[in-house]
């Protein structure tokens, strides 16, 4: 058996975060196992970044540089990870479930004839298996899965799982894979505006929702967010209301996020909007309806009206960086 | 253009999800079934690139008898034709296998494009459009808000981290369908009346010479974990307020 193996997300040859979780957690397993950490990268000129993961707890990477690996497409990677990991024999594979890792996941475990727990929470192992805990139905259940075919592919939801840091450095290998025929080109890139936080990667998040009441008052929950480096998200009422994108929809039908905190603003709290910021680590309920669901799912809550509490507090955060 | 939707039936997401007797399936009493939200997003941009170029939309479905409903739906929004594939223990299985089962109809209908919702709301995997596109060796891009359809190309918009992708892919192609690509029409009464005309077809998974091949298992469900309880912020002022829940933030739950 080949151990637990890791796949790589990077970004303009720099790792994304939910590699090193990714990483934590494969350490955890294989140190139950009793066997070591392989890392996948593909990339273009990560050779020197690879040793890095070492630290992280991988004892071995695999990287191939290739043009076609820069920037990630289904196919390219599709078909270097399957001969790699046909190669290789994996009992695990971990990856996170960013919007590559969901996009790949499922493809990477088709070409492998096997299964895979997507957006997992949790992981353990039974009788040297992998059990993962996964939310379904946008997380009013969790299911407890096992795939019976090797390998056993799980995707990890973000901010979930801690990376581990140790004195270490990885073996770094070689290899040539081949990117295969890439049906899909990326033609151009749009980015998003100049230090827009990504909801999905936000350590912090002020949230908007009905009350708020017009599209401009959003101004006071960005000013807020602004001082604590937080992201801007909004319910499913703001966004239909035309008040904020899509983009910025938190829950069901928006976004899953998990910081490690919260701040939901006039935000009545439908069992749609809990499953998209349900998992965040604490939750703060700013709302004067003191009926409102969200109150009883927050660990923080203030009865009063928004439009006194936010400003107060953005005054407040102002006073204690002026001091 | 010739376009197959993959449409999948689930409950309402106002839904109360219980778990069953058995401790890992659902109980399916009491339960509203509808089109998934996300195909609808699907059904929609068929129906609009049929308006503007031609041709058929079909929607298939893979499940017990009760999805011939959310197929229903669709004929009467203006596909033209469903098939719907009947198995009343199909429902909870793993998405790639029933994948493998779309993929054995999809073989034969050779569509331009095969649609599908960026992800079930039920069981949230995302996956079964790419075990589709892998068995029909087909380019996949998922979670599009914006198509163009260009001399035998798509041309597609994908949110990712931080950006926007704008990727090309020839056709035949499989798409996943994300919030925002369009607002689905209502069903009118008309095309309520009309759907009930239009050619369905049922076959079985006998017809297809095709055995169920589930490589995920579950082996429990459970409610979601419980949160421990939350406290009230004391203040009589606004600014008393602030300053409260600033305090705890730091010093009591550290976020700040």
């Amino acid at each position: 058996m080949a151990g637990v193996w890791v796949i790589a997300e990077q970004r303009d040859g720099a790792f994304r975060k939910v590699t090193f979780e990714a990483a934590g957690a494969a350490r955890k397993l294989a140190d139950e196992l009793g066997c070591e950490v392989t890392c996948v990268v593909l990339g273009k000129g990560m050779q020197d970044a690879c040793a890095e993961l070492g630290k992280y707890g991988v004892d071995k990477v695999i990287y191939s540089d290739n043009d076609a690996f820069a920037e990630y497409t289904t196919d390219a990677y599709v078909n270097a990870l399957g001969a790699i990991l046909k190669d290789g024999s994996p009992q695990i594979v971990l990856m996170g479930a960013s919007t590559q890792g969901k996009d790949l996941g499922g493809r990477l475990a088709a070409r492998l004839d096997t299964g895979i727990a997507v957006d997992c929470t949790g992981l353990a192992l039974e009788d040297g298996r992998l059990k993962a805990t996964r939310p379904i139905y946008a997380g009013k259940v969790y299911a407890e899965v096992v795939i019976k075919s090797d390998p056993q592919i799980a995707s990890l939801r973000p901010n979930v799982f801690d990376p581990v840091e140790r004195e270490s450095s990885a073996e770094v290998q070689s290899v040539d894979a081949d990117p295969g025929e890439l049906k899909t080109k990326v033609v151009e890139v749009l980015k998003e505006a100049e230090g827009k936080i990504e909801l999905t990667e936000a350590q912090i998040i002020v949230s908007g929702g009905r009350g708020m009441k017009a599209a401009e008052n959003f101004k006071i929950l960005e000013e807020l967010a602004g001082l604590l480096g937080a992201a801007v998200g909004a319910s499913r009422s703001a966004v239909d209301a035309g008040w904020r994108p899509h983009s910025d929809q938190v829950g069901q039908t928006g976004k899953v996020v998990t910081p490690n905190l919260y701040i939901a603003c006039g935000i009545s709290g439908a069992i749609q909007h809990l499953a998209g910021m349900g998992s965040s680590k604490v939750i703060v309920a700013i709302n004067k309806d003191p009926d409102a669901p969200i109150h009883s799912k927050a660990d923080y809550s203030v009865v009063a009206d928004l439009f006194d509490v936010v400003p107060a507090l953005t005054e407040e955060l102002k006073k204690e960086k002026a001091a | 253009m010739n376009i197959v939707v993959c449409i999948k039936q689930v409950p309402d997401t106002e839904t109360q999800i219980k778990i069953a007797g058995d401790g890992k399936s659902i109980d399916q009493s009491d339960i509203k079934w509808v089109m998934n939200p996300y195909d609808e997003f699907g059904v929609e941009e068929a129906l609009k690139l049929k308006e503007a170029h031609g041709g058929e939309v079909i929607v298939l479905s893979a499940g017990p008898k009760r999805c011939t409903e959310a197929l229903r739906t669709a004929l009467a929004m203006g596909a033209d034709k469903a098939i719907l594939v009947e198995d009343e223990d199909l429902y909870g299985a793993d998405p790639l296998a029933v994948s493998k089962i779309l993929a054995a109809v999809l073989k034969d209908l050779n569509p331009d494009i095969i649609f599908f919702g960026q992800r079930a709301v039920d069981d949230d995997c995302g996956i079964c459009a790419s075990g589709v596109a892998e068995a029909l060796d087909l380019p996949q891009i998922s979670l599009v808000i914006k198509l163009e359809v260009q001399d035998g190309k798509v041309v597609c918009h994908r949110p990712v981290e931080g950006q926007t992708n704008v990727i090309e892919a020839p056709m035949p192609v499989v798409l996943t369908a994300q919030k925002g690509l369009n607002e689905p029409r209502y069903a009118s009464l008309p095309g309520i009346m009309k759907a009930k005309k239009k050619p369905f077809e049922t076959k079985t998974l006998a017809d297809l010479g095709i055995e169920r091949d589930d490589k995920l298992e579950v082996t429990g469900l459970t409610p979601p974990p419980q949160r421990a309880a939350g406290k009230t912020i004391e203040g009589e002022t606004p600014q008393e307020l602030a300053a409260n829940l600033l305090k705890a933030l730091k010093e009591e739950a550290k976020v700040i």
